[in-house]
């Protein structure tokens, strides 16, 4: 996870001092998002950091796993940012969506789609996008990009690769006792 | 030795494709001193090679070329333009396979006999029965090492099994066990015995499954008259002025095209790129494509009605641990129209790793009524149902009109919609491996949509009478004597066992039938 902590170099207390909160999870400056409690930044490149924050929870929104950090989502999310370097139209794909998912969030009565407290709002609104192009980018990228990391295979129990410790012929195959 | 053969050696016999078809029937032909060539799109990956991992494992193995879909089934809409899961690689889909290795029922040869006329389904009696079939069954059994068969113990039961047999029992099933497996239970054939890896869809690294891959190629290399060509893509069959086949062309690894002539050629691309080649092949003596007089070439495609369910309980499970699909519950695969449905289905212990599982357990979802059943993947079981789908003229393999390949040729599109007997069986299915589960202790059943194809079958179908299919018992051509089809795609009809043994035993057969034309001078 180094590539994702300090981006620039800066000490982590130098980051938080140069950026100021979005919500209580994130701070931002100019080019990076850091976890306010966690420690953890991420750099954007082409996204603002407002955007990728946003981004950050509509992954969260879409698959929540309590047991998950915000930093795997990051992580699942970073290709975006990405992608937007490279590609103008994935770049507006994505400051479009969130701006449209905040002024979603405004007529509900919130400041943002980050400002809104329960989950259940903001999927009351993500469920209106659904089919948009922007929602269908993160969801599909999602399902590889968050499940697909090594690192959060032990968090849902699954150990992964298993011949080098030859199989599990003595690691437990038919270990089950609660039946 | 006489391999490796010189292109414009018209003595040797062409087999397209190395899989469970090919590659058997290839090390066949050679072990009776008859010379192949035998032509695979894909490289040579051996147990060394193998991932435990699944997407890279994926990457390294699947036939990802270009494919589209239609029709009404779900694959076409979350995986458009993956219609199959299936190999390109030496060994063919043999690498992937689980290793269920199941013999086809007596009535399942005969069903428009025993099914009647079934509005929609273009069903049709085999022009083999199971008695001609089972000596060829038993050398499949005893080459492959089929466990429950030969005097071979079954596979132990992993905790996946140990669920499902808990729920068979309570709900009175009677025909519960670890399967007839073609993975060895003990050291046999110069193969070690399993060792519970659990990434058997990977490629079995320890080599105890059997795969065509390191057991019939190698084997019928070292006759000294095999020769097999990786990275051989064979885009077109050509035929002479009588009407015979004459030779293929083929694209090597730089796209470089070369013309193998050939006294016969065998086609054995599973069951998607087998009638894609014969249709490719169209020219002005057959201009609907090579064997096609009937007009059945890439008709009455057949998947298999397939469907998993997976459940969770309060404590773990660990169902990635140990062999993917050693368990089997048979009770269901009778044919018994009482129940709504005709043709029957089996209930197979099945396992996806993390990765797979969020790709696959209900494709387009999320939310908190996903990703609850994610948290719950420690303490999941898992099952997938198999059972007789009816073929019908409509979901067939077709040319696309515009899409084409790396090589400049048409695509296939894959067309499918379920029949409703198709869909009749499913509920029924869902609802009785929920059950299983339930009476296990289930906290929540989760049925689960099929997946992309990996059986895939009948779009060069047998038949006794040419008008009704593309070829005969033998799997020669109706229209060319020296033509054959060797893989899946020659089956009539899929039946509810998982269709590797019978390709498998068709292809022995199949040799056999061949060198005995050579002997008499017919080909
Ligand atoms: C994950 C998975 C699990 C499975 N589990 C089981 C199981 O437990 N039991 C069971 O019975 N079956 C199982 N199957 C199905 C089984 O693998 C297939 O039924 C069987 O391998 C099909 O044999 P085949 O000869 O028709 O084709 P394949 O084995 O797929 O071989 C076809 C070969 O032809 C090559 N080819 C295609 N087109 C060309 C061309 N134009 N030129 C040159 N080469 C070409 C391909 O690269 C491939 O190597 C499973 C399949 C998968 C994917
Ligand atoms: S479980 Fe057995 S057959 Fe499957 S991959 Fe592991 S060793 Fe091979």
């Amino acid at each position: 996870m180094s590539e994702y902590l300090d981006p620039r170099g800066l000490s982590r207390r130098e980051l938080l001092k140069r950026g100021t909160a979005l919500g209580a999870t994130f701070i931002v400056g100019a080019g990076f998002l850091a976890h306010a409690n966690d420690a953890w930044a991420v750099e954007s490149k082409a996204l603002s950091p407002e955007t990728m924050a946003a981004i950050i929870q509509v992954a969260r929104d879409t698959y929540p796993h309590d047991k998950l950090a915000d930093k795997y989502y990051a992580i699942a999310v970073k290709g975006h940012d990405d992608k937007a370097a490279e590609d103008a139209a994935h770049k507006t794909l994505m400051e479009d969506g969130v701006a449209t998912l905040n002024s979603m969030a405004v007529a509900t009565g919130a400041s943002s789609y980050l400002a809104m407290g329960w989950e259940i709002d903001r999927v009351a609104l993500l469920k209106q996008i659904e089919d948009s192009p922007f929602f269908q980018a993160i969801r599909g990228g999602l399902v590889v990009s968050l499940y697909n990391q090594k690192e959060v295979w032990p968090i849902f129990g699954y150990e992964g690769e298993s011949f080098s410790k030859g199989g599990y012929l003595e690691r437990g195959f038919d270990d089950i006792t609660w039946l | 030795m006489s391999a490796p053969y010189k292109t414009d050696d018209n003595s040797v016999v062409v087999v397209i494709g190395t899989g469970a078809g090919g590659g058997t029937l290839a090390n066949e032909l050679a072990q009776k001193g008859i010379s192949v060539v035998a032509l695979e799109a894909g490289g040579r990956h051996l147990p060394d090679d193998y991932i435990n991992d699944e997407w890279p494992s994926f990457g390294q193995l699947a036939w990802l070329d270009a494919r589209t879909t239609s029709g009404d089934w779900r694959v076409s809409r979350d995986f458009s333009g993956l219609p199959a899961w299936i190999v390109k690689a030496v060994g063919g889909s043999t690498v992937h396979w689980a290793g269920a290795s199941l013999r086809f029922q007596e009535h399942e040869f005969r069903v428009r006999t025993e099914y009647g006329d079934l509005p929609g389904a273009n069903l049709l009696d085999w022009p083999i029965t199971l008695e001609e079939m089972e000596p060829w069954y038993d050398k499949a059994e005893y080459k492959m090492g089929t466990t429950r068969t030969n005097g071979i113990p079954g596979l132990p039961g992993n905790n996946n099994f140990k669920v499902m047999k808990a729920g068979a029992d309570k709900l009175g099933y009677k025909d519960c066990h670890t399967g007839r497996m073609s993975i060895n239970s003990q050291p046999r054939d110069g193969r070690g015995a399993c060792q519970q890896a659990g990434f058997c869809f990977q490629g079995c690294k320890f080599g105890a499954k059997w795969s065509t891959a390191y057991t019939e190629i190698p084997a019928g290399e070292a006759t000294g008259k095999l020769e097999v060509r990786e990275h051989a893509h064979v885009l077109t069959i050509e035929h002479d002025n009588n009407g015979k086949v004459s030779g293929v062309v083929y694209a090597d690894k730089d796209g470089n095209q070369h013309r193998q002539a050939a006294r016969a050629v065998c086609v054995a691309g599973n069951s998607i790129e087998s009638p894609r080649l014969l249709l490719n092949s169209a020219s002005s003596m057959f201009p609907d494509g090579l064997a096609n007089s009937s007009g059945q070439v890439g008709r009455n495609y057949m998947r298999h009605m397939t469907g998993s369910v997976y459940a969770i309980f309060e404590q773990p499970v660990s169902m990635w641990r140990g062999t993917t699909m050693a368990g089997i519950i048979t009770d269901e695969s009778r044919n018994d129209p009482s129940r709504g449905f005709v043709g029957g289905y089996e209930m197979e212990t099945l396992s996806l790793g993390l990765p797979f599982m969020a790709a696959f357990l209900n494709p387009g979802a999320w939310g908190r009524e996903f990703s609850s059943a994610m948290d719950g993947y420690e303490n999941m079981a898992g099952m997938w149902l198999v059972g007789e789908d009816m073929p019908q003229e409509s979901n067939a393999i077709t040319l696309h009109p515009d899409t084409k390949d790396q090589f400049g040729l048409p695509v296939p599109n894959v067309n499918f919609s379920d029949h409703p007997n198709d869909i009749a069986m499913r509920n029924h299915a869902y609802q009785q491996g929920q059950a299983v589960y339930d009476a296990a202790g289930a906290i929540r059943t989760m049925p689960t949509p099929p997946y992309p194809s990996t059986h895939n079958m009948g779009t060069n179908r047998m038949s006794a009478k040419a008008r009704d299919g593309v070829v005969n018992k033998h799997g020669q051509a109706h229209d060319i004597s020296n033509l054959f089809v060797s893989d899946g795609s020659q089956f009539t009809t899929g039946a509810s066992e998982n269709p590797t043994l019978t390709i498998v035993s068709l292809a022995i057969r199949q040799a056999d039938y061949i060198a005995s034309q050579m002997t008499a001078g017919k080909l």
